[in-house]
């Protein structure tokens, strides 16, 4: 018998008592959490829904966007989200992968110490300061290049790339750090070389860190929304087909809403459509997301022993 | 033979001496069993054999490791090569997050010795050779973590000498493991032996006995005693070793 055992009926009441509240208020918290996520989802929809209803498939998916015609064809729209969003993954995927390498395999650790900080400083930079800086610095660079203006989708994706980079750089590093030692000197004492034994064994090891880094990273830069309506030129129409595809003006779903959202009519076909938008990029971040999840539930059963 | 003559050897973790002096031989095609105390310089020496130590910075090593008469710390030594000829089986089981299969042909991989169908051949001779392949023949492409320990620990010894070593190195190869598991491991080191020279350091002086035909005694960075395993435990030359095989020290 412990003497903790003993205490009075009393005290027990009021132990039992406390652990009731304790347990409803976190609980009262996680479902008020999913409430309000739903709540803003059935607002989405219910502001949006006309839009699928009142326009015809065939003219919604049509290239031209004209509201005060009322010509409502998000084509030009999800093509510039898809052109400013693979350029930056074109961008800032190889090249953050290889800085974490870097700084993770190579780097001396005085150096890893400095700069991981610095890169981490980068993410906080506000998005309209770095919208602004394309602006005035990259876009009269790139019209240098010789392309007709420099307000184009390859602005866009150099601004998103700059801003997806500090996640993946640090979120990879990190991942390649957790990578157990004992797989390298496994690796380096069978005479692999520093190479080799990064790229067969610690690279697929990290893999589900590394699909994350990338995904967080991507996916600040298909939300962004300021820095790209500043620099992409804003132009609603579909490149042409082409290597000078990046070199043209574009506008972005999150850009179309920012700058019409504060001029449209309560409750018009335009209002809805935007939210139609809304909609939309919802569902493609949401199977960008379980695609994500997918990859790395792959890899999380085989690390505790399942098939391959 | 010799195939491996330890002259006058050091080494150095910054200023920190933990290898003294060093000077034995290392037999062609017999067991070599290391022992002494926690902290003595076993793993250190293991590790200097292949030169895994090198990994560490700020380590330093002095005087010679002839192999085959060649000093492989000799600046024009490949590193990569030398750990190709010398492999190293370590003492927590250390497979690769991959399939058992990817674990054997790691190294025929990375240092293109086979074409895709001798591959085959290497990873089933690997196995069987490691007393696994009744094991897994039909499981190649799990996982190695579905193994146990002491599966685990025989496909890390697969691994190893699917590169063809000449040398193999074990770290207390079967601490890690149950009496049973370390028997296997025990008897195919005996097999082993056959084919390849193998140095192991063990915590255990009854396995040091069972298994080694040369035993090196390590106390503080400093080999005390070295010679042929029956008569370093029968009749230890020195008062240590003696203290030490016996229980009293350590
Ligand atoms: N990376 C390192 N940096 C600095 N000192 C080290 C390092 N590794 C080992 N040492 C030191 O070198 C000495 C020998 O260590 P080593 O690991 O070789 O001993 P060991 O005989 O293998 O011991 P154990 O039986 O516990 O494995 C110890 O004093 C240890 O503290
Ligand atoms: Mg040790």
């Amino acid at each position: 018998m412990t003497t903790a055992n003993q205490a009075g009926p009393q005290h027990q009441a009021r132990r039992r008592w406390g652990e009731w509240l304790i347990e409803n208020t976190v609980r009262l918290a996680g479902v008020s959490t999913i409430l309000i996520v739903a709540l803003i989802f059935l607002f989405l929809l219910k502001e949006g829904i006309p839009t699928f209803l009142d326009i015809p498939l065939r003219q919604l998916f049509s290239g031209r966007w004209y509201p005060i015609e009322s010509l409502y064809g998000i084509l030009p729209l999800l093509v510039g989200s898809l052109l400013v969003t693979i350029g930056a993954v074109i961008i800032a995927v190889p090249l953050g992968l290889t800085v974490a390498i870097y700084l993770g395999e190579f780097a001396p650790s005085w150096l890893r110490e400095f700069l991981k900080p610095l890169i981490e400083i980068l993410a906080g930079i506000p998005s309209i300061v770095l919208g602004f800086l394309g602006w005035v610095v990259l876009a009269p660079l790139i019209q240098n290049l010789g392309a007709s203006t420099g307000l184009t989708a390859f602005t866009g994706s150099l601004i998103l790339a700059y801003m997806a980079l500090p996640t993946i750089i640090s979120i990879s590093e990190d991942a390649l750090y957790a990578v157990p030692k004992e797989y390298r000197d496994g690796a380096l004492a069978i005479g692999a070389t520093e190479w080799q034994t990064i790229w067969r064994v610690v690279l697929p090891a990290a893999r589900s860190g590394l699909v994350i880094a990338v995904m967080l990273g991507v996916g600040r830069a298909i939300g962004e929304t300021m820095a790209v309506l500043m620099v992409t030129g804003n132009a609603a129409n579909i490149p042409k087909l082409g290597a000078g595809m990046f070199f043209q003006p574009v506008r972005t779903m999150t850009a179309t809403i920012a700058a019409e959202m504060g001029e449209v009519a309560q409750g018009s076909l335009h209002y809805s459509t935007l939210f139609g938008i809304g909609i939309i990029l919802f569902l493609i971040t949401f199977a960008i997301n379980s695609v994500a999840s997918r990859v790395v539930g792959v890899q999380g059963s085989r690390r505790r022993g399942g098939q391959l | 033979m010799n195939k491996i003559e330890v002259r006058n050897f050091s080494f150095f973790y910054g200023d920190f001496r933990a290898l003294k002096n060093l000077n034995l031989p290392i037999r062609k095609n017999k067991i070599t069993a290391l022992i002494g105390p926690s902290g003595c310089g076993k793993s250190t020496f293991l590790r200097s054999l292949n030169r895994m130590n090198d990994t560490i910075s700020g380590t330093r090593a002095e005087g010679e490791m002839l192999m085959d008469g060649k000093n492989i710390y000799d600046p024009d030594v490949d590193v990569v090569e030398l750990r190709q000829r010398v492999g190293m089986v370590f003492q927590r089981p250390n497979p690769f997050p991959q399939s058992i299969f990817d674990n054997v042909a790691f190294g025929p991989r990375v240092l293109s010795t086979a074409s895709n169908g001798d591959l085959d051949q290497i990873v089933q001779e690997s196995l069987e050779r490691a007393a696994l392949w009744n094991d897994v023949k039909h499981r190649l492409t799990d996982s190695a973590f579905a193994l146990n320990p002491g599966q685990q620990q025989r496909l890390c010894i697969a691994r190893a000498i699917a590169v063809k070593p000449e040398v193999i190195l074990m770290d207390e190869p079967a601490s890690a493991l149950d009496p049973v598991a370390t028997l296997k491991i025990e008897e195919l080191m005996r097999v082993l032996a056959v084919d390849y020279t193998i140095v192991v350091v063990t915590h255990n002086m009854q396995q040091a006995a069972r298994v080694s035909h040369f035993t090196g005694f390590f106390w503080l960075g400093e080999l005390v005693e070295f010679g042929v395993t029956s008569d370093l435990f029968s009749n230890p030359q020195k008062e240590l070793t003696e203290s030490y095989i016996t229980g009293r020290r350590g």
